[in-house]
């Protein structure tokens, strides 16, 4: 009798509904993190028994020129791709947020690369921007333009990613900014209209000031992904030419399983948490001052 | 201005949007056709290269129609790599992470939402702290916990640590939250176990939340590159986006055969994404994830 009271209670049944979900979280997300933490005080190949060495792997990473160098290429990217990408898909969304012909074909276009793969998005790249039979330098070449080595030239790789990456997410940006655009209350937009404000009076002082939440939800969560851009510079260009496309996930990465010195990569992977974090934390504290929420 | 009658500029506005209607051409096309075909050359390229021949693909100016289509080259595909090995891989992990997340974080998110059991508030935030920590921070100490697994070079690798998310868990829970109580407490009334409650009158009500779940966790299962990376070794377990880097190691000159592998890794991506657009696009709305 008792033992079924206690069964039968919510505590028990609670934690017997959550255990499973929260013991692989438990084991495979938040020990991850205080391990991480304690790898980065230590010397350590992830094979042989790891030393403790304090902080001098954070002390190392001022004076270490590949990782400046990683870091200047990953603010140069993310300061790149973060505005083109947010500012294009507002304008894509505003285009797209009318009852026109082929409305639905232009969204499809637009939301179809949010499905495909970095890796998949990176070899249709690598082939467009082929230097010898790309189609295109081909295209370019028709304006007077090029031809370019995209992903093979020092001055050039960063920004060729910058271009497949803003193709890659744009319909992203799409997707929050036409779900925004829809909860622009009618009354709003017809207000503005009776008091004579022109279409782009409206758009500035009703529409932009409205999409505040969705821009800046946007801004942070772009920034967040592209300092963590890692994928498409492994496969198209491997941090090259030279060093022209080192980004700091890509150094971690080569750091921990190719070099294996994980405890130096550890170290590294706190002080970009710390700065994503620290980005963030100014980024919603600018928002809050500056973004009008309607409800 | 503001003294003219509500009734006249209210009809004004009517015949407005009726004219707006009735000239389906706008202006906007000039500026949504040029957006529209930035966006689908790249796939429209990849998919004529995937048909030509290989002389066709090394000229220039390139080929833009092919002479004849080689439907052949993704027979080749199959063929040359183990193509449909990857495929499969790819599939098994997939389905596994998505049927792992959808009974775990229905599990995990009823119980959050709805029982309030010993330390519940406390293990919801440290959950939800999981969602802010970026993955360079937690892959190197949760490649050591899988190596301890002896998973290393195993689908498990790819499966056990993803059978359950902090995402899944907090989407469910907010949409359990959103149920009517009334119908959960009278079946309880009637003597439904907590678990009878869960899968007889909540998961029934919960299809479109639960879709969503299934939607992202497949994009983002499918598409992921980095894990694996990290933990399969042999190309017989590769999946298909590890498989796609070695063919362009290994054939790097054969672009339209590359073509056609990348094409057919999309196929499933692509028919969920037309299939279920609109859980695509909620699921991306309310959450904001891509892979």
């Amino acid at each position: 009798m008792q033992a079924r009271k206690v069964l039968q209670s919510d505590h028990v049944t609670g934690w017997a509904l959550a255990f499973p979900a929260v013991f692989l979280i438990v084991i495979f997300g938040i020990v991850p993190i205080i391990w991480s933490a304690i790898l980065s005080f230590q010397r350590t190949n992830l094979i042989a028994p790891p030393v403790w060495v304090g902080l001098e792997n954070y002390r190392a990473l001022p004076k270490d020129p590949l990782f400046k160098t990683s870091v200047a290429h990953s603010i140069v990217y993310t300061v790149l791709f973060v505005p083109v990408s947010v500012a294009g898909g507002l304008f894509t969304a505003v285009a797209l947020n009318r009852k026109i012909r082929g409305v639905r074909f232009y969204r499809t276009a637009v939301f179809v690369p949010v499905v495909v793969s970095t890796i998949a998005t990176a070899i249709m790249f690598l082939w467009l921007f082929d230097p010898n039979f790309g189609l295109a330098n081909w295209l370019l070449g028709k304006v007077g333009l090029g031809p370019y080595g995209f992903f093979d030239s020092v001055n050039g790789a960063l920004y060729s990613i910058v271009g497949m990456t803003v193709w890659g997410w744009i319909g992203f940006d799409v997707i929050i900014y036409l779900a925004a655009l829809q909860g622009i209350p009618q009354e709003l937009v017809e207000a503005a209209e009776i008091d004579g404000a022109g279409k782009w009076g409206l758009f500035r002082s009703v529409t932009v000031p409205l999409l505040g939440p969705a821009t800046l939800f946007l801004v942070v969560w772009s920034t967040i992904n592209a300092l963590q851009l890692f994928d498409e510079v492994y496969f198209l260009t491997h941090g090259g030419p030279g060093t022209a496309t080192y980004v700091v996930v890509f150094y971690l990465y080569n750091l921990a399983f190719s070099q294996g010195i994980a405890g130096y990569a550890a170290a590294m992977a706190y002080v970009l948490f710390a700065a994503i974090l620290a980005l963030t934390v100014v980024q919603l504290l600018i928002g809050k001052r500056t973004v009008y929420y309607a409800s | 201005m503001t003294d003219r009658p509500i009734a006249a500029t209210a009809h004004e506005v009517e015949h407005v949007r009726k004219r707006e209607r009735r000239f389906l051409f706008s202006p906007w096309h000039l500026v949504l056709i040029p957006i529209a075909i930035a966006m689908l050359i790249p796939l429209v390229w990849m998919l004529v290269t995937s048909v030509q021949t290989l002389n066709e693909t090394r000229q220039y100016p390139p080929t833009l129609v092919p002479h004849s289509i080689q439907w052949h080259n993704y027979s080749d595909v199959l063929r040359l790599a183990p193509f449909g090995r990857w495929f499969l891989n790819t599939t098994i992990v997939t389905v596994t992470v998505v049927i792992g997340n959808l009974l775990f974080c229905s599990l995990a998110g009823y119980a959050f939402a709805r029982i309030k059991f010993f330390g519940r508030e406390v293990v919801f935030v440290l959950v939800l702290a999981t969602l802010m920590i970026p993955f360079q921070v937690v892959m190197i100490p949760t490649f050591l916990i899988v190596r301890r697994l002896g998973l290393i070079d195993t689908l498990g690798a790819l499966i056990v640590p993803n059978l359950a998310g902090a995402f899944g868990i907090f989407l469910l829970r907010q949409f359990f939250r959103t149920l009517p109580v009334e119908l959960e407490e009278a079946a309880r009334i009637d003597g439904a176990s907590r678990i009878g409650v869960l899968f007889k009158i909540v998961l029934p009500l919960s299809g479109p939340a639960l879709a969503t779940l299934a939607v992202i966790t497949f994009l983002w299962t499918w598409n992921d590159f980095l894990w694996p990376l990290i933990t399969i070794y042999s190309p017989s377990n590769y999946t298909l986006q590890l498989g796609l880097t070695t063919f362009q190691g290994a054939h790097a000159t054969i672009t339209n055969l590359l073509m056609a592998a990348n094409v057919m890794s999309m196929i499933p991506v692509l028919l969920l994404f037309f299939v279920a657009q609109r859980y695509f696009i909620r699921g991306i709305a309310t959450t904001g994830l891509k892979g």
